[in-house]
């Protein structure tokens, strides 16, 4: 029973974080992950909100799935959606204002993340409670984990420099900018709506390579001795 | 009438809502492998954005603001974009069911097409009046459209193209966007 429970987990973390990634494989939420990936900052931000949503979403759809016919469940997701990114909203408004306005309207549009409603229809539907909130948290941290390194990767292209006004979203960690490349002149384009195209078109190419290498090893292995290696090379 | 041409091309080209805002990727790289399928794409997303453009500001003005509760706005954009998507599939049906086996398909995806409640927002942060709010609704789906049959045709010769293989599908597509991207900073300034 735990050793099973334990697989599960395993099995939706993986398929969370790297081969059905939200952002990397399924190519949802493209919206906000290129318009706000401009910084670290405002790509941690996010980040932390839409896996909040996430999880929260996914628990209270998991909670209701008994009650709803499959006629209204779509516009019930949508509006619990909506009422917790009107919560995270209202939240922001009182705690980290200037972060708000930084994101600006990318906040309110965390309703139309599809990877949300997508997450709450084929999983969180027809799953218990704990283990959907589960799968919020995995599907939350693959999307923020790409999110936050595309952020990175234009940051640093971009100005030479990391975590940039990091107090507006942890107001006690002031000056903890690096300076990643000293005397940098800065490269306006990585940091302009183009960069965040080319750098997601990077990054997915380099998903494709690794799960290319991957697959070739695995190929390899499974044909140790020469013998049978050219074999297969005789019909092919 | 110069504002509304201002407005028009400001949105078409200039702050474009693909390439320049980042809202509506979602169909932009979903629906653009073939050009029929971005035209029929465009022409319901058109008609849907610009009704809703409309419908959330009359709801804005004379709902939210007199009961005093603005901060519901987020929740009651996507409930009249969501009913105005379900109200138009049943218009659609009745009146031309041929024009709804085209468009059909399309309708139920527009719901969480970002750029549909994001036009909607705008309008409220910008200050827009009813007209300018339709215009602005209007210009945006059009610049969308725009991009999305251009990116489609550039798709569809892409088809052919012999891509590195770590490159092949969305990668190429992404970089594709980029370049037009690129194009479209040009307009940066025009208005």
């Amino acid at each position: 029973m735990m050793t099973s429970m334990n697989k599960k987990l395993k099995n939706i973390s993986a398929q969370a974080l790297w081969q059905n990634n939200p952002a990397l494989v399924q190519l949802l939420g493209l919206c906000p992950l290129l318009a706000v990936s401009s910084s670290v900052v405002n790509a941690l931000g996010l980040a932390l909100v839409t896996t909040l949503v996430l999880i929260f979403s996914n628990l209270m759809v998991s909670l209701i799935r008994h009650q709803i016919t499959a006629a209204i469940r779509l516009p019930v997701f949508v509006l619990i959606i909506a009422s917790f990114v009107t919560c995270a909203e209202l939240l922001m408004q009182a705690y980290a204002y200037s972060l708000y306005l930084s994101i600006g309207i990318f906040i309110p549009l965390i309703v139309t993340n599809c990877a949300i409603l997508g997450r709450a229809v084929t999983f969180a539907a027809n799953n218990s409670p704990l283990i959907s909130a589960f799968d919020g948290l995995m599907m939350g941290l693959g999307f923020s984990s790409v999110l936050i390194l595309l952020g990175a990767l234009r940051e640093i292209f971009g100005t030479g420099k990391l975590f940039a006004n990091l107090d507006i979203l942890l107001p006690m960690a002031t000056n903890l900018e690096i300076t990643i490349l000293p005397n940098y002149p800065g490269f306006l384009f990585a940091l302009l709506p183009p960069g965040a195209f080319l750098f997601m078109g990077l990054l997915l190419a380099l998903k494709n390579f690794i799960d290319q290498q991957i697959v070739e090893k695995n190929i390899k292995n499974l044909s140790p001795n020469p013998s049978s290696s050219s074999l297969a090379e005789d019909i092919s | 009438m110069s504002e509304i041409i201002i407005l028009l091309i400001s949105a078409i080209l200039v702050n474009n809502f693909v390439l320049v805002q980042f809202l509506g990727l979602c169909p932009f790289m979903g629906s653009s492998n073939k050009i029929e399928t971005a035209i029929g794409m465009s022409a319901a997303t058109t008609f849907v954005l610009t009704l809703a453009s409309m419908v959330s500001y009359l709801v804005y003005q004379y709902l939210l603001i007199p009961l005093d509760i603005t901060w519901l706005r987020t929740i009651a954009f996507i409930v009249v974009i969501a009913a105005l998507v379900n109200f138009t599939e049943i218009l659609m049906l009745k009146t031309s069911p041929l024009l709804h086996k085209v468009l059909g398909i399309f309708l139920p995806l527009i719901t969480t097409n970002c750029a549909v409640l994001g036009v909607a927002l705008l309008n409220i942060n910008a200050g827009n009046s009813f007209v300018e709010s339709a215009f602005y609704g209007f210009g945006a789906a059009l610049g969308f459209s725009l991009v999305l049959v251009l990116f489609a045709a550039l798709r569809e010769k892409l088809s052919l193209a012999d891509v590195p293989a770590p490159f092949q599908g969305p990668s190429i597509a992404m970089i594709t966007a980029a370049l037009m991207s690129l194009a479209f900073m040009g307009f940066t300034g025009l208005v």
